[in-house]
C-alpha cells in the first residue's frame, strides 16, 4: 500500500534514506509473491539444479554419482552406432521448432487478440467487464475436450470444410487435421485470453482526447494508431506476448494433439526423459537451458525499458 | 474515471496540452477500421467449438464426435457418478483458492515494482515472479513431487494445501503481468494529489490506486483462475490418493475412451458460471 | 434386481459413513469398472477411493517419491520388476489365496512374477495393427501395414505414441526380439521407421471417432479400442503381425507401505472371482485371466477376433521384458531421432 510518488526530497542524507526505507518497502509488498513462488516453483528447481549433475538411475530418478553427461547430452551425443562424438542435432531441431512455433502463436494472437481486446475496452464502461468475461468463459471447459472439439471443427467433413464448399471457394475438402496449420489454430485459440486481457488492461486507461488531438492534426488513422495509440498500450501488449511466448515454449500437451504428435516440442523432449526415456539428468539440463535462455532474454528486456523510461 | 491523468511520457504526449477542436469527423476515435470484425470473428470462433462441445454432451451414443440422437444419459451418469461430482467441485474449489491468494500476492507485487525508481533487487524479483512460466511444467512438477513426497512423509500431512501452494505459485505471472501492465499506463499524479490533500496511504490506496488498478485485477484474476482449472501436469504429479481434478481424471481417460460425460461436467460448470456471473454483474450494475 | 440391491446397499453405506475400513487404488484412468467397485464396497464394507494416473513412469515415480498414500497399483507386465526390484511391492502371495484356484494356469508362471508371489492378473491384451477393410484388401497380419504401407493406405496412418510397443513391434518385423540391442538390427529398425513415418498422418492416442469417421485407415492400435471400433464402422478389423505382435498384461500389486494392508488383500481375492474378473472385462473390453469368467463376458466379446487370437497367430505374440537401462538408452535415441 507504499506504492505511492517520491515526493520531492531535500537533497542528502535525508533522500538515501527515504530510498532505504521505500526499497525495504517494496521488498515488504513483493514478499508473499516471492515467498509463495520460491516454497511451490522456484524453490524446488533447486532439486533440478542438483539431478543434472547427477548419474541416471537405472529405471527412472538418479544414482548419487557426480556426472557431467546431463549437460553435455544437450548439446552433444554419441552416435548410437559408431560411437562418434556428434551434434544433439535431434535437440536443436525440435527446439527450433518449438521457437518458430512460439513466435507464430504470439504473432497470431497478437493480430486477433488486440483488436478484441480494443473492442472491449471501448464497451461502454458497465459492460466491459462482462465482455471480458465472456472471452474467458470457453476456458472454464476442460482442456481436451475443447481441443476434441477444435478437431471436430477442422476435419475433413468437419464444420469448416462444409461451409467453405457450400459457398464454393473449395472443391474437395481441405486436409486440415494433424497439420501445421492445426497446431497454429489450435495454440492461437488456447493461449488467447493470455493476450487478450493484458492488451485490455492497458486500452481501458487510454485517454482517448489524446487520439482526439493526433486527428486534429491531421494524422491519419494509420498514424495515429501507430504513432499514438501503440506507444500508450505498449505495456499490455508485452505483458501478453510474454504470457504467450514464454510458456508456448515449454508447451506439448495442446501441439501434441492437435498435431498429431508426430514431431516432438521441446517440453515432448524434456518430457521423455523424465518418462520412458529415464534420463532424468538430462531433463534437468535441458530445461534449465530453457528457463536460462529466457531469463536472460526477461532480464535484458527489463533492463533495456527501464533504461527508456529513464531517458524519457 | 481517469481521464484528468497525463499519459507515460512519450514524444506524442505534448497534443494532449492543446485544446481540443470539436471539428467533425466521419468517424469516432474510439473505432479503428476492421476491428470491430476481427473482435465480432475471435468472438464467433472462441465459441464454435464450445457449440460442439456442449451439443455433444446431450448425445446419445458414447462417442464426442459421431452423433447418434439427442438424450440426458451423459447428465444422468455424471449425476450419478460420485467421481466425476467431486473431481468438479475440487477443481473450481483449487482454482478459487489459488487464483484469489495469486491475485492478491501479485496486485501487492505489481503495486511494489511498477512506476518506480531503480531498486536494488528489481530486476531479481521480476525475474522469480516470471520464473514459474520458463519451465515446462513437467519439470516443475517433478520437483515439487520430490520435494513435497518428502515434506508429506514427514509431517504425514496430506491434504489440498500442497496442491493450492503448487497452483498458487504458477499463477501468481499470470495474474502479475496484466496487473503490471495496468499500472504502467498509469502514473502517480492522482495519488499525489490525493495525499496533498492530506489523504492517509491507505486511503489513498483505497480510494484512488484500487478503483484506477481495478481493470488489471479483475484480468489477472480471471486469467489465473482459468489457468489453474485447465492446470493437468503439475497436477498429476503433487495429487495425494483420492484428489482428482477434473483435468486429471481426463487425462486418463485419454487412452481408453473418451465419453461425453466430461462434456456433460463442463457444460454444468459452464451454466453455472455463466449464471452467477450474470448475476453478479446485474447486481453491481443496478447499483451503479 | 440383485444388483440393485447391492447398489442401493452401497449407497446407504456411503451415505451413512459407516465405512470403518478404507482402500485407495492407485489404477489407469477409465479402467476400473464402477460396478466392480459397488459390488466390493458391498460384499466386505470397505470404502473404495480411486486415484488414475495415464502412465507407468508417472506412477512409479510417485510411489517411489512416498508420500502417496496408495494401498494398490496396477503396473504393465514391463514395469512388474521394477517395482519388485525397488522394493515397492508387498509379497501378498495371491497365489495362496481362497480364490488363486480360478487362475488360468497359463498366467501363473510368468516372467515377471514368477508363481504369482505378488500380483493377481488385472487386464491382458494385444498390440498390433488395424485396418479399415474398405480401403485396403489385402493381408492385415502383418506390420508392414505401418511400417512399409500399400500406397492405398499412404497418408492415412496413425501409430500410437508408444515406444515400448512400437519398438517392440518394429525389432520383431526385423526379426530381432523386444530388447535387442544389435546395432545392425537397430540401424535397419531405426531407417525403416523414418522412412515409413513419412506416409504416417498422426502419432496420437484417443483416435476411436477418427477411424469411426474414416479420417484414419490403419495404423498401430490395442486390440481393445479396435474393438470398440469396430463396433462404431464394421469395415475396421484387427490385424495379429505374423512377424510378431506384443502382448502386455496389468497385474494389480499391493504396495509395501500400503496403510490398509488387510484390505488390499481382499480386494486382491476379490478379483480373482470369475463373476468379478468379468466385470473388470465388461467394462474395458479386454480378457483378464481367471479361469470360468467367460461366461459372465458379454455375448459380443466372446466371439471377437480382436479378444480371441486366431490359433495359427497364438504363438507370435511377445511378452516385452524389461529392458537393460542401456538398451532403453538406445531405444530413447532412436525414439528421439524418429520425432525430431
Amino acid at each position: 500500500m507504499s506504492a505511492q510518488a517520491e515526493t520531492p526530497f531535500p537533497p542528502g542524507a535525508l533522500e538515501r534514506e527515504a530510498e532505504t526505507a521505500d526499497t525495504r518497502r517494496r521488498w515488504l509488498l513483493s514478499l508473499p509473491a516471492i515467498a509463495i513462488i520460491v516454497c511451490a516453483a522456484a524453490g524446488p528447481l533447486l532439486v533440478m539444479v542438483i539431478y543434472s549433475f547427477l548419474t541416471p538411475g537405472d529405471y527412472g530418478n538418479v544414482k548419487w554419482e557426480f556426472s557431467l553427461e546431463g549437460w553435455m547430452n544437450t548439446i552433444v551425443q554419441r552416435d548410437i552406432f559408431d560411437d562418434t562424438l556428434i551434434w544433439a542435432d535431434a535437440h536443436l531441431s525440435i527446439f527450433w521448432r518449438s521457437f518458430s512455433l512460439s513466435l507464430i502463436t504470439t504473432i497470431l494472437t497478437l493480430i486477433i487478440g488486440v483488436p478484441t481486446a480494443w473492442f472491449v475496452a471501448t464497451q461502454p464502461p458497465g459492460r466491459r467487464e462482462f465482455w471480458l468475461f465472456l472471452v474467458t468463459v470457453p476456458f472454464w471447459t476442460n482442456l481436451l475436450v475443447r481441443t476434441i472439439a477444435i478437431q471436430e471443427l477442422i476435419r475433413s467433413e468437419g464444420v469448416i470444410n462444409l461451409v467453405l464448399l457450400k459457398i464454393g471457394i473449395i472443391d474437395e475438402p481441405l486436409q486440415m487435421m494433424f497439420t501445421d496449420f492445426a497446431i497454429g489454430f489450435g495454440m492461437t485459440y488456447v493461449y488467447l485470453p493470455l493476450m487478450v486481457l493484458p492488451v485490455y488492461a492497458a486500452v481501458d486507461k487510454l485517454d482517448f482526447r489524446l487520439v482526439e488531438a493526433a486527428h486534429d492534426l491531421y494524422a491519419s488513422r494509420w498514424t495515429a494508431f501507430r504513432r499514438v495509440i501503440l506507444p500508450l498500450i505498449k505495456p499490455g501488449i508485452i505483458a501478453g506476448s510474454i504470457l504467450v511466448f514464454v510458456p508456448c515454449l515449454g508447451a506439448y500437451v495442446t501441439p501434441r494433439v492437435l498435431g498429431g504428435g508426430k514431431n516432438l516440442m521441446f517440453g515432448n523432449l524434456i518430457e521423455l526423459q523424465f518418462g520412458a526415456g529415464r534420463n532424468w539428468p538430462l531433463g534437468a539440463a535441458l530445461s534449465l537451458m530453457l528457463m536460462a535462455a529466457v531469463m536472460v532474454a526477461l532480464i535484458f528486456y527489463v533492463r533495456i525499458t527501464s533504461r527508456e523510461k529513464a531517458d524519457g | 474515471m481517469a481521464e484528468t491523468t497525463t499519459p507515460t511520457p512519450t514524444e506524442t504526449a505534448a497534443p494532449a496540452l492543446t485544446a481540443p477542436r470539436r471539428e467533425p469527423r466521419g468517424y469516432s476515435v474510439r473505432s479503428l477500421p476492421g476491428f470491430a470484425v476481427i473482435a465480432i470473428f475471435t468472438f464467433f470462433a472462441l465459441y464454435a467449438p464450445i457449440l460442439i462441445l456442449v451439443t455433444y454432451s446431450f448425445n446419445a451414443g458414447t462417442s464426442l464426435a459421431i452423433w447418434e440422437g439427442f438424450s440426458l444419459r451423459w447428465y444422468y451418469q455424471a449425476a450419478a457418478n460420485e467421481a466425476v461430482q467431486d473431481a468438479a467441485i475440487r477443481s473450481l474449489y483449487l482454482a478459487f483458492c489459488a487464483a484469489t491468494i495469486a491475485t492478491v500476492a501479485a496486485t501487492m507485487a505489481a503495486l511494489a515494482t511498477t512506476r518506480t525508481r531503480r531498486f536494488p533487487g528489481k530486476t531479481m524479483i521480476y525475474a522469480l515472479i516470471n520464473q514459474p512460466l520458463m519451465i515446462p511444467e513437467i519439470v516443475t512438477a517433478v520437483a515439487l513431487l520430490i520435494v513435497f513426497a518428502a515434506i508429506k512423509v514427514w509431517t504425514g500431512h496430506t491434504s489440498m494445501i500442497y496442491l493450492i501452494a503448487a497452483h498458487t505459485a504458477f499463477c501468481v505471472p499470470f495474474a502479475y503481468l496484466p496487473i503490471r501492465a495496468r499500472l504502467e499506463t498509469m502514473d502517480n499524479t492522482l495519488e499525489t494529489a490525493a495525499q496533498d490533500l492530506y489523504a492517509s496511504r491507505w486511503l489513498t490506496f483505497r480510494r484512488v490506486t484500487l478503483p484506477l488498478m481495478w481493470p488489471g485485477i479483475v484480468a489477472g484474476l480471471m486469467l489465473a483462475f482459468v489457468i489453474s482449472l485447465d492446470d493437468v501436469v503439475i497436477t498429476e504429479f503433487v495429487k495425494s490418493a483420492g484428489q482428482e481434478t477434473i483435468p486429471t481424471y481426463m487425462l486418463g481417460q485419454l487412452r481408453r475412451v473418451v465419453t461425453p460425460e466430461v462434456n456433460a461436467i463442463s457444460t454444468v460448470i459452464l451454466m453455472a458460471g455463466v449464471i452467477l456471473v450474470a448475476l453478479f454483474f446485474r447486481l453491481t450494475s443496478r447499483r451503479r | 434386481m440383485k444388483t440393485l440391491a447391492i447398489t442401493a446397499s452401497a449407497l446407504a453405506l456411503a451415505a451413512s459413513g459407516a465405512f470403518a475400513q478404507e482402500l485407495n487404488i492407485y489404477n489407469w484412468g477409465n479402467y476400473t469398472n464402477p460396478k466392480l467397485i459397488e459390488k466390493f464396497e458391498a460384499e466386505t464394507g470397505i470404502k473404495v477411493t480411486i486415484t488414475d494416473y495415464d502412465s507407468n513412469d508417472t506412477a512409479l515415480a510417485k510411489v517411489k517419491a512416498g508420500g502417496h498414500g496408495f494401498d494398490i497399483v496396477v503396473p504393465s507386465a514391463s514395469y512388474v520388476p521394477i517395482w519388485i526390484g525397488e522394493g515397492l511391492l508387498a509379497e501378498t502371495r495371491p497365489d495362496q489365496m481362497e480364490n488363486a484356484k480360478n487362475l488360468d494356469p497359463v498366467w501363473i508362471d510368468v516372467d515377471w512374477d514368477p508363481g504369482r508371489h505378488y500380483t493377481v492378473p488385472w487386464q491382458w491384451g494385444t498390440t498390433g495393427v488395424v485396418v479399415n477393410t474398405k480401403y485396403y484388401d489385402g493381408d492385415i497380419d502383418t506390420s508392414a501395414i505401418f511400417l512399409d504401407p500399400p500406397d492405398e493406405l499412404k497418408g492415412k496412418i496413425n501409430v500410437v505414441p508408444e515406444m515400448g510397443d512400437v519398438m517392440g513391434l518394429a525389432i520383431m518385423y526385423h526379426g530381432g526380439m523386444p530388447c535387442d540391442d544389435d546395432r545392425e538390427l537397430l540401424r535397419k529398425v531405426r531407417d525403416t521407421l523414418v522412412e515409413a513415418k513419412q506416409h504416417w498422418l498422426g502419432m496420437d492416442y484417443g483416435n476411436i471417432e477418427k477411424f469411426a469417421k474414416e479420417d484414419m485407415w490403419a495404423g498401430v492400435n490395442w486390440n481393445g479400442s479396435t474393438f470398440r471400433m469396430r463396433l462404431a464402422n464394421e469395415n475396421i478389423q484387427y490385424g495379429y503381425p505374423k512377424e510378431g505382435y506384443v502382448v502386455w498384461m496389468d497385474s494389480v500389486a499391493v504396495l509395501k507401505d500400503a496403510q490398509n494392508m488387510e484390505e488390499a488383500k481382499t480386494f486382491q481375492n476379490f478379483i480373482m472371482e470369475p463373476e468379478n474378473a468379468a466385470l473388470i472385462s465388461e467394462f474395458a473390453r479386454y480378457a483378464n485371466g481367471i479361469l470360468g469368467s467367460d461366461e459372465f463376458m458379454p455375448d459380443e466379446m466372446k466371439t471377437a477376433r480382436e479378444i480371441l487370437i486366431p490359433e495359427e497367430l497364438k504363438d507370435k505374440g511377445v511378452f516385452i521384458p524389461t529392458c537393460a537401462p542401456e538398451t532403453q538408452a538406445l531405444y530413447t535415441r532412436i525414439w528421439t531421432d524418429l520425432q525430431k
